[in-house]
């Protein structure tokens, strides 16, 4: 089992001053699935680019099977058999399933030949390896996980025998995940070498043989899977000990804060996503939305944000009954509900903007920032530094573009922005994607400050780990429907399987 | 991972690219003018001397500049709102109607310090009239404002010829163009003020509307940068949804910044029609509406950006006569050819040379692209 699939021996990669990767040394060995963790900006995904032919390396050595190779273009690294499966996946949409796997490798001008041939071929490998997948189907029907094993087929149809998966569970269910692990295990079986990469330490311990974990550009450790621990990834990611589980105290909630009943809301395309959904929020309480990603669950909250319109249902705040149908976002600021939208590059934040515009994004308006005609930048300024340092938002600089703080800063930009304006009601979405393990810990805490605070907390999240270790109460979404209420103590499976939508028949209260 | 390349100091943000892009754009320049036979050195002598080296130079090149910051400031005060108003052209036309009647009407009764000020105010509310249903339908219908100005310049170059032929013409007159303005709209030349520094700029058309640019100029750096409307048009103009989130009004802000984009495009119109030939004529705007495209992007939208941008223009513009007139293989169309290959360089290919300045700077001295020595900022 010794024998090398991937060596890469000293390779390092600067982008102008930034050293994304320094003297890294990783050896894959053939036949097993080996895991690169790190937190986001570690290096991790320069380190596949190089190995995939998207950037060269300043300097270092790859190589393949024991021998060194270069590899300059993605057709390169295709040649020497390697494929990637990209975090987004780079897939025609309206093309069918088996037109995505010829795309770059039709064979010949005229179509008939290329598309027999790979009908086939498909066919075997679907036999070989389990990735059952309708070859005529169009991609933009398909189910998420089907659209990633199209990924992984157009891999294969290219012949690779080493795989790379950036990122690939972010947008699967426990149970597709479960599914694609059993995948990668046969692959495995079958005698190919997986690259997996994640910073999902839970992943690795379940499906890898070896673990090399990387941090600020450096390969800081490699590990047998079986011989660590959880623990020791953490704090080899991090650098330092890090807190996996919220210490949290009993919750204590009081009156209600925040009431949706009977809320439908319908998108453009004329489909009932959000369907007669009704729940509470009570002051000094943290409800987590759980939920695969497109169930509703974004809908829902910006529904509630003021962003879009409702079809039907009624929102009360504060005991007050809000106007759902055609709402203006000032107003609901002003009566004490506070937004941190999933999509902080988009809505949250504005990225060009430099960080102490960021932070009254939303709340410019208010009479503290005015002077006469002109804004009071002075003031605006002060309110920034003052958040930096609350919330230790590194680097402490308000003049800097917000583009060039990392994931859990921007992220931090905005929660600062909204948890200083002492809002009554806190609707949070998705407040850990993308950020490093360090910022999570923060963010976690700050949380659970609000909640014993007596703010009531609504959060959504895909992440179940995260919804479970954070919430009071937890409800599930399936299919823009409210499918179950558990405790914060239900097991992973159950929640599994109502978010998957197995458990329908409830009743939804 | 972020990007790989950082911000550049301002000065080179500012100065050194836009020099080199203009460094590019007159090499390519020389090469056309050495290609039909004549010495490009000889060339850039005389535009400079043309532009710049006598006072009647000077004031032709700053009359010019004043058009093209105008323009230039309407294209960048829609720029920062993330729309492309090309309908200057259309605008200024239409303002000059205002100023027209402004001018026809009250020149025989007020001074021109009060018909001045009324016609600013026509100039800007006509201009702004003219691009109030191109920003109602992008607003309410999401009609692309690109498409519907350019109708609208279209629409505006036809109803100036109807206007000019059956509304404004002096009876008994050929030319389509109204009657000279009598004294209640002369406003003031600048040959005195230049005179006073010592430069005879005798009988160009330099005029107090060139502070108005100026003033103008200023005004559009407080109102983007110093004002709650700016911030939430810049907030729109780098992400709507940025907007929609910080409880911006999109349809209004859309409509607001169009009225001031044109309604700065419409002052343009002061300039020529008030200041150098007391008289509304046809094609007054003369192409200064597009041209506000390429200040603007050369300028990088910023005020002082369009100012040194627009003077460039204006020297183009008043040199690039002189060479015509001096060389006789260069025509006035291979004028327009180097002003074009400037917009080219200057703003098509804006990005060329970035990452290679980029990449100097940042391992040159990589503090002064605010990178630390290890990657920033990890919490």
């Amino acid at each position: 089992m010794a024998e090398k699939a991937i060596e890469l021996i000293g390779i390092n990669k600067s982008f102008g001053a930034v050293r994304a990767n320094r003297d890294i040394q990783l050896s894959v060995e053939r036949g097993t699935i080996h895991g690169v963790i790190g937190e986001n900006g570690a290096g991790k995904s320069t380190l596949m680019s190089i190995l995939y032919g998207f950037y060269q390396a300043d300097s270092g050595e790859i190589r393949i099977g024991g021998k060194p190779v270069s590899i300059k273009t993605p057709n390169e690294a295709i040649a020497h058999g390697i494929g990637m499966v990209h975090q987004h996946f780079m897939l025609v949409e309206n093309f069918t399933v088996l037109e995505n796997i010829i795309l770059g490798a039709e064979g010949s001008a005229l179509l008939n030949s290329g598309i027999a041939r790979a009908r086939g071929e498909l066919h075997r490998l679907e036999q070989e390896y389990g990735l059952e997948v309708d070859p005529d189907a169009v991609i933009e029907d398909l189910a998420v996980g089907l659209q990633q094993r199209v990924e992984i087929l157009k891999a294969f149809y290219r012949g690779a025998e080493i795989l790379i998966l950036d990122e690939p569970t972010g947008v699967l269910t426990p149970a597709e995940a479960d599914h694609l692990f059993r995948i990668l295990r046969r692959l495995k079986d079958e005698g190919k070498t997986v690259i997996l990469i994640t910073h999902k330490l839970r992943e690795i311990m379940a499906v890898t043989d070896n673990v090399s974990v990387m941090r600020q550009g450096t390969m800081v450790a490699t590990r047998k899977t079986s011989e660590t621990t959880v623990e020791e990834l953490a704090e080899l990611m991090v650098g330092r000990r890090v807190l996996l589980h919220v210490e949290k105290g009993e919750a204590r909630p009081g009156e209600v804060k925040l009431s949706v009943r009977d809320l439908t809301v319908t998108d453009q395309r004329k489909v009932d996503v959000v369907k007669n959904v009704s729940f509470e929020v009570r002051a000094g309480e943290i409800v987590g939305i759980a939920g695969v990603a497109g169930n509703g669950q974004s809908e829902l909250i910006e529904t509630i944000a003021g962003l879009r319109k409702a079809t039907r249902g009624e929102l009360t705040l504060n005991g007050r009954k809000v106007e759902i149908i055609g709402v203006r976002q000032g107003d609901l600021r002003d009566q004490g509900l506070a937004h941190v939208p999933e999509d902080r590059h988009h809505m949250g934040l504005v990225l060009q903007f430099e960080e102490y515009e960021n932070a009254i994004l939303g709340y410019h308006d208010d009479a503290e920032f005015q002077k006469g005609l002109l804004m009071d930048l002075d003031k605006v300024r002060h309110a920034a530094s003052s958040m930096i340092e609350k919330y230790d938002i590194r680097p402490p600089n308000p003049r800097l573009k917000t583009a060039n703080f990392s994931g859990g800063n921007q992220q931090k930009i905005v929660l600062a922005r909204e948890i200083e304006q002492d809002p009554s009601v806190l609707v949070v979405g998705q407040p850990t994607r993308g950020v490093d393990v360090g910022a999570i810990e923060f963010i976690h805490r700050r949380l659970i400050e609000m909640r014993d605070a007596g703010k009531a907390v609504l959060l959504v999240s895909v992440e179940l780990d995260e919804i479970r270790s954070l919430s009071d109460r937890i409800l599930v979404m399936f299919d823009g429907r409210i499918v179950g209420e558990r405790g914060p103590d239900a097991s992973e499976g159950e929640l599994g399987l109502l978010m998957a939508g197995v458990v329908q028949k409830e009743a939804a209260e | 991972m972020s990007t790989p390349y950082a911000k550049l100091p301002l000065w080179a943000d500012y100065g050194l690219i836009p020099l080199i892009n203009l460094a590019v754009a007159f090499l390519v320049a020389g090469l056309v003018v050495l290609l039909v036979g004549e010495s490009p050195i000889e060339a850039v002598q005389l535009m400079l001397k043309g532009a710049f080296g006598s006072g009647r130079g000077i004031g032709y090149t700053l009359y010019y500049a004043t058009n093209f910051i105008f323009t230039g400031l309407a294209v960048a005060v829609a720029f920062h709102g993330g729309l492309f108003n090309i309908g200057g052209e259309g605008q200024a036309s239409v303002a000059g109607v205002g100023v027209a009647i402004v001018c026809l009407t009250f020149d025989s009764i007020l001074p021109w310090w009060i018909t001045y000020p009324l016609a600013i105010v026509a100039a800007a509310i006509f201009g702004a009239a003219w691009v109030l249903i191109p920003a109602w339908l992008q607003a309410y219908r999401g009609s692309h404002i690109v498409i519907t100005t350019i109708m609208f310049n279209f629409i505006a170059a036809s109803l100036m010829v109807y206007l000019l032929v059956n509304v404004f013409k002096a009876p008994g007159q050929m030319a389509p163009e109204s009657r000279p303005f009598l004294e209640g709209a002369n406003i003031p030349s600048l040959e005195p003020l230049l005179g006073a520094l010592g430069i005879s700029a005798r009988r160009t058309p330099l005029n107090i509307t060139f502070f108005l640019a100026l003033l103008a100029s200023f005004g559009v750096w407080l109102l983007i940068w110093r004002t709650k409307l700016g911030y939430e048009i810049r907030t729109m103009g780098f992400s709507p949804k940025a907007a929609l989130y910080a409880g911006i009004g999109e349809k209004r802000t859309i409509i607001i910044t169009l009225l001031i984009s044109a309604a700065l495009a419409g002052l343009m119109s002061l300039n020529p029609i008030m200041g150098a030939q007391d008289r509304i004529q046809l094609n007054f705007v003369g192409g200064a509406g597009f041209v506000g495209i390429a200040v603007a992007l050369m300028g990088r939208s910023h005020p002082i950006g369009i100012i040194f941008a627009a003077v460039l223009f204006g020297m183009l513009y008043q040199g690039g006569a002189e060479i015509a007139f001096e060389m006789p293989n260069i025509t006035r169309e291979m004028i327009v050819v180097i002003m074009g290959l400037v917009i080219f360089f200057a703003g098509a290919l804006e990005h060329m040379f970035r990452p290679f300045v980029q990449t100097v700077f940042a391992s040159l001295r990589p503090r002064s692209v605010g990178l630390d020595a290890k990657p920033a900022g990890e919490a």
